[in-house]
């Protein structure tokens, strides 16, 4: 079996003055999954995507993006920008300038670029394609930034909380995209704070609490989601009635016997990954 | 290593994205280009005196904001836009690309390159045309005038780079710059001459090349005779070219040392 890692990391350390804010990480991305780093802000989520996309140092750690220390500089480390699109989390630059000026001019940037109106159109902004940057809504904003991102046709995608200040229908629509992508090939590496965008997109999620990355999973397995109580509700007497069980199924075989037939308003509820996720990082008891 | 061609090609590319965000922010335009020209008509028409047989003031002023449109364009414009543009991000997400920093700071001189030739050539025009500016014939002067343009704009561009780190902020970069810029214009002779002022100011302006500038410009827009009302009696030409020289690689080595593409 020679899985392909995209990124590894062992043992990163980051810290600020005597504050630690990343204590001793490993991090494994296999080669065209979606990895989607979840955890609260100042967790040390986004030091670590910045060390692995080369805009920071760290202070001890192994450290390798498609096959390359981030922290090298000089125009090896050119070559190596040439293969991965960075999405950050806000910018708000370019205010004079259209859409096509813009992917147009990143286009020059890199070595293999995508086409400029198939990006345009695949980020669904060809109706925006002259309009200045400072006329653009804050998610069509976002869309132009993934464009800008995947320009250049890399091999690994960051992306920083991409969906914030989407509507619905813009984020599913974004979320098809990055389907795309991860068809195309491409390794994504996405922070978010939406709980539902990593179980829709990611192949597994990493949390990361207090500088540490306490677990991986898949979304359906994290933090033993699907062992975990589930929570059996329904009606009786006009009063509504909870039980919070190990096994649902013979908890709803005995109400049905007990009901002799129909239980009222019954509800059965699994943890949500947003409850799991909660508890995880001790926000929720 | 990345070729040289590419780099050229990418940061003239950045030269001309430069240019066009430029023009199409109407408040940089007039703040930049056309500021100095409305300060040459309100000094040139308030302030009519003759200074010296033959020379009158608007004449000195002129030579003046010739060399402190150098420092706009390049000094000031770049140490107030460079601050925004890390504010904004644009710089962090260059940063994230296999662009070279090269090609950016290109990109940045052949904008100031761009905004200098514009704006010395309207300077000239209404000083010319209005202030009874003489042109030199001499080509020894014009000569002078060249290389005086091309390092001190030279100058300028890295020294505005390198002060670039020093604005917090974006938004707080004109608050920092443009009052250095005004008071280096009152100590260097540009609004008053030089002669006239207080020994200590004098000093004080003689370590920065803006004074330099404005000397060298008198040199080439005055009459030779005038040198002698100079404080050094002299036009001191080889002293400016030493002392922008040295300017140029203090200011090279801080950008290069010290660049921000984000602020942390």
């Amino acid at each position: 079996m020679g899985t392909t890692l995209a990124i590894e990391v062992y043992g990163l350390v980051k810290k600020y003055g005597d504050k630690t804010a990343v204590a001793g990480i490993d991090l494994l991305v296999n080669q065209g999954e979606i990895f989607a780093l979840l955890g609260p802000n100042g967790a040390g989520k986004t030091t670590t995507v910045e060390i692995l996309e080369g805009y920071r140092n760290a202070n001890a750690g192994e450290i390798k993006v498609l096959g390359f220390n981030p922290a090298t500089k000089g125009s090896a480390a050119q070559s190596w920008r040439n293969r991965i699109g960075i999405v950050l989390q806000s910018a708000s630059d370019a205010a004079d300038l259209s859409v096509i000026e813009m992917v147009s001019h990143f286009a020059n940037y890199y070595e293999n670029p995508k086409n400029v109106d198939q990006v345009i159109k695949d980020v669904g902004l060809t109706e925006k394609l002259n309009a200045k940057v400072h006329e653009l809504s804050g998610g069509q904003r976002r869309r132009l930034d993934v464009a800008l991102g995947i320009i250049g046709s890399p091999e690994l995608l960051f992306l920083d909380e991409p969906t914030t200040g989407f509507d619905p229908e813009a984020r599913r629509s974004f979320w098809d995209l990055i389907r795309t992508l991860k068809q195309e090939g491409t390794t994504i590496l996405l922070t978010t704070h939406y709980l539902d965008e990593a179980q829709e997109l990611a192949d597994r999620v990493g949390v990361i609490n207090n500088g540490q990355l306490i677990e991986v999973a898949t979304p359906s397995t994290l933090g033993g989601r699907n062992n975990a109580p589930a929570k059996v509700m329904w009606v009786e007497n006009g009063v509504s009635k909870e039980i919070l069980t190990s096994n649902p199924t013979e908890e709803v075989i005995r109400l049905n016997q007990h009901f002799n037939g129909q239980i009222p308003e019954l509800q059965v509820l699994r943890p949500n990954l947003e409850e799991i996720y909660l508890r995880m990082i001790g926000e929720l008891k | 290593m990345k070729s040289l061609k590419v780099i050229m090609r990418i940061g003239l590319l950045r030269g001309g994205l430069e240019l066009k965000q430029f023009l199409r922010q109407r408040e940089s335009v007039v703040f930049t280009l056309l500021f100095p020209v409305i300060l040459l008509f309100i000094f040139g028409s308030v302030f009519k005196d003759t200074i010296a047989p033959g020379v009158t003031f608007s004449q000195y002023f002129v030579a003046g904001m010739i060399a402190s449109g150098l420092v706009n364009t390049g000094f000031q414009q770049l140490a107030i836009t460079i601050p925004m543009e890390r504010d904004s991000g644009a710089l962090k997400r260059l940063r994230g690309t296999p662009m070279s920093v090269s090609s950016y700071f290109i990109g940045k001189a052949l904008l100031v390159t761009i905004l200098m030739v514009l704006q010395t050539i309207l300077l000239l025009f209404f000083g010319a045309a209005m202030f009874d500016l003489n042109l030199p014939t001499d080509p020894t002067l014009w000569w002078n005038f060249t290389w005086l343009v091309i390092l001190g704009s030279a100058c300028s561009t890295v020294l505005g780079i390198a002060f670039s780190v020093v604005p917090k902020s974006g938004r707080g970069a004109s608050a920092v710059v443009s009052p250095i810029v005004i008071i280096l214009q009152f100590f260097s002779g540009v609004f008053f001459v030089f002669t006239s002022l207080p020994t200590w100011m004098q000093q004080f302006a003689a370590i920065f090349p803006l004074k330099w500038l404005t000397q060298g410009m008198r040199s080439v827009f005055l009459p030779e005779n005038f040198a002698t009302q100079e404080v050094a009696g002299s036009w001191e030409i080889s002293k400016t070219a030493i002392i922008l020289l040295i300017w140029l690689i203090i200011g090279l080595a801080i950008s290069i040392k010290t660049f921000k593409w984000s602020r942390e």
